[in-house]
């Protein structure tokens, strides 16, 4: 089970014959995720590790009944491809590319939006259901089948906390990557209606940072929808750039304080208000998710 | 990428904005000259990319060219929040009846442009939804309609006006609108906008952020965008912005760098939590090259206040072998060396710390351990 992906997400690879795109190709096949199909324009008819390369997203979803896309695609050509891939009705893009411009990214999620399709991204290593589907960018060693849902806004810091997570034991049900930019196709509260929804999920990590005010949104929704005697989904958060000076960009497009917007604290605060544990350090995590489960 | 604010006002009145007449001036000299082509009185004001320059006094009035030159000389002398004022913008002084604020920006938990109008214009944009929330009025900008001529007229309604000037505003704001679009903007305002006494609306000041992941969209600005004092960017930003490197300067004594944005943002956040101060942030990013990490090395050796390295690498498609030649390669080529504490798992790991124990370069596990560490060895506690 777990979120978005499982064993039955049918993959077609946008971009697969860039060098990102036939090395993450490689990793994605050998974890097992089931890849249909690959999209180059003009190079439509070619092989990439015995998967068959079309020309256009229609043509190999009508072929090989994808439902989801992951695209490689460079940042100028990114929207295009992310665009096509709504049209032919996939159920899921995951858009890792780096670097999109704002505009096209609203424009993307707009569309999205009518056509039906979850985006995840842009700017994210994308999502892993262990020991099910691998659509993404993440070392799959440090990853766990288990009972944890992670969502996240950054990606060397997720596998830094899975890691964590699994030498404690505590495998993981999804790991969700929203993505780095400032406009992205999930955020925090989207994620944990789907994990309270799949029943292989019992307690959730959010890893936040500064920027914008998605951490504030999440604990909002889980003071009011996650606390009934009922049905109590744990939440266990970390938020990224205490140290992080206001109205410089660290590092993610999206990660910037602006004015009193998007604190470190104000996000804190917010979750500590809503009754949220959240970790000093990456490593304390386990300790508190052992509490809780 | 911020534009000066005569930049962004050259864009306004390319779209038909009306803007006050006015010139650049280096020197007292030409500012002397430029004032004589226009009327007094005058409004001189330093171009510099921070806000807050007017509370320094980077906006002064003058009545008659002589004083605009001595006014120019003193300005051109100050430094705003640390950035020298290499040029002023001298422009007429204009008859202001009300001052409004109106710009377009992000709206990102919506996934849309806003456009937000104040009839309290002249404060910042955060001051006023901090002090009047009530005096702000904000449309949400459907991508597929985009901002259409009703929109603006409805919010020139909400601002307290009628007939005639409904029209004449929601003109602006539409100008606007279609400028901040074609530009790419992350934001673009005016504010002031001006009501004169005469009923027109002009623009005396304005302000443009354009998306950085759409410079390669308007070449006019992309050399600009990594040239020294031409942004509000620190040298170091920008030498490490040429390598393809994210980097910011801090106060403190231990430079930091790492992969990845939050797991560099929480090394930097480990550090403080055990008592020491960043001197940095820098991130090599994903899959980062034996080249990428010598030079942001290099960054850090030749950073005169950072008496101390700490590296956290975490290898995912970055690679851990990659990364120890990488280190090693920049102690090279500087002839001085600084105390490095280094955290290196992931990706052929073994292969990484070989390389680096050879060397004689203790490698940690662990990232608390190695900010620990490092702040010990700051003397932070």
């Amino acid at each position: 089970m777990g979120i978005i992906v499982n064993r039955d997400t049918r993959v077609i690879v946008q971009g697969i014959t860039g060098i990102q795109g036939n090395f993450h190709t490689r990793l994605m096949l050998d974890y097992g995720t089931q890849i249909v199909a690959g999209i180059t324009p003009g190079k439509g008819g070619t092989e990439v590790y015995g998967v068959p390369v079309y020309d256009s997203v229609s043509e190999a979803v009508e072929k090989h009944s994808a439902t989801a896309s992951i695209i490689f695609v460079p940042a100028p050509f990114a929207a295009e491809a992310a665009l096509e891939a709504t049209e032919s009705n996939l159920k899921t893009v995951v858009l890792i590319t780096e670097h999109i411009p704002v505009k096209d990214t609203i424009q993307i999620m707009a569309y999205a939006k009518r056509q039906g399709t979850t985006i995840i991204g842009p700017n994210t290593p994308g999502i892993i259901t262990p020991d099910e589907c691998k659509l993404g960018i993440m070392p799959s060693h440090i990853f766990a089948k288990g009972e944890v849902g992670i969502a996240s806004r950054s990606g060397t810091l997720t596998y830094e906390i899975a890691a964590e997570l699994t030498r404690a034991d505590l495998g993981q049900s999804t790991c969700l990557g929203l993505g780095g930019d400032p406009v992205v196709g999930l955020n925090f509260v989207d994620a944990l209606k789907m994990f309270r929804q799949d029943r292989e999920t019992k307690a959730v990590v959010l890893i936040g940072e500064i920027g914008g005010n998605a951490e504030e949104q999440a604990a909002e929704y889980i003071s009011s929808n996650l606390k009934s005697k009922l049905s109590p989904l744990p939440v266990v958060a970390f938020v990224a750039g205490r140290a992080a000076p206001p109205g410089k960009r660290m590092g993610h497009a999206g990660a910037i304080v602006m004015g009193n917007t998007g604190t470190a604290e104000s996000k804190i605060n917010a979750f500590k208000e809503a009754g949220v544990d959240v970790a000093e350090k990456p490593s304390d995590i386990p300790k508190l998710l052992a509490e809780k489960i | 990428m911020k534009l000066f604010e005569y930049e962004a006002k050259s864009i306004l009145a390319e779209y038909g904005i009306s803007v006050p007449q006015g010139a650049l001036a280096s020197s007292p000299t030409k500012a002397k000259v430029v004032a004589t082509q226009l009327d007094a009185p005058y409004v001189i004001k330093a171009q510099v990319l921070v806000a807050g320059r007017g509370k320094a006094g980077g906006i002064q009035f003058a009545s008659s060219p002589e004083e605009a030159a001595g006014i120019t000389e003193r300005i051109l002398d100050m430094k705003i929040k640390n950035l020298s004022v290499n040029d002023v913008w001298i422009e007429e002084k204009v008859n202001v009846q009300r001052e409004l604020y109106f710009g377009i920006t992000i709206d990102r938990a919506r996934c849309c442009y806003v456009a937000v109008a104040s009839a309290a214009g002249g404060m910042e944009i955060e001051e006023i939804a901090d002090k009047e929330p009530e005096k702000i009025v904000k449309i949400l900008i459907d991508p597929t309609l985009g901002f259409r001529s009703y929109h603006a007229r409805e919010m020139a309604r909400r601002l307290g006006y009628s007939g005639k000037s409904i029209i004449r505003l929601a003109k602006v704001f539409t100008k606007l609108y279609v400028a901040a679009m074609d530009c790419d903007a992350e934001l673009m305002e005016m504010n002031p906008l001006v009501e004169t006494t005469d009923g027109n609306f002009v623009a005396a000041d304005a302000r443009l952020i354009i998306d950085d992941n759409a410079i390669f969209r308007h070449p006019k600005y992309e050399t600009r965008f990594l040239s020294e004092g031409q942004t509000e960017l620190a040298p170091e930003e920008i030498e490490a912005r040429r390598a393809g490197l994210a980097y910011v300067k801090l106060e403190g004594d231990i430079g930091i760098m790492g992969n990845g944005a939050g797991l560099v943002m929480a090394t930097l956040d480990t550090v403080q939590h055990y008592g020491g101060s960043p001197a940095n942030f820098l991130d090599v990013g994903g899959g980062a090259s034996e080249e990428q990490v010598a030079s942001a090395l290099n960054i850090l050796l030749t950073d005169r206040r950072a008496s101390i390295v700490l590296i956290n690498i975490l290898g995912g498609i970055t690679r851990c072998d990659n990364v120890a030649r990488g280190i090693l390669e920049a102690k090279k080529k500087v002839d001085f060396t600084k105390p490095m504490v280094i955290r290196l798992v992931g990706t052929n790991e073994a292969e990484g710390r070989r390389i680096l124990t050879e060397a004689g370069i203790h490698v940690l596990d662990s990232m608390e351990e190695a900010a620990q560490m490092a702040v010990e060895i700051a003397g932070g506690r």
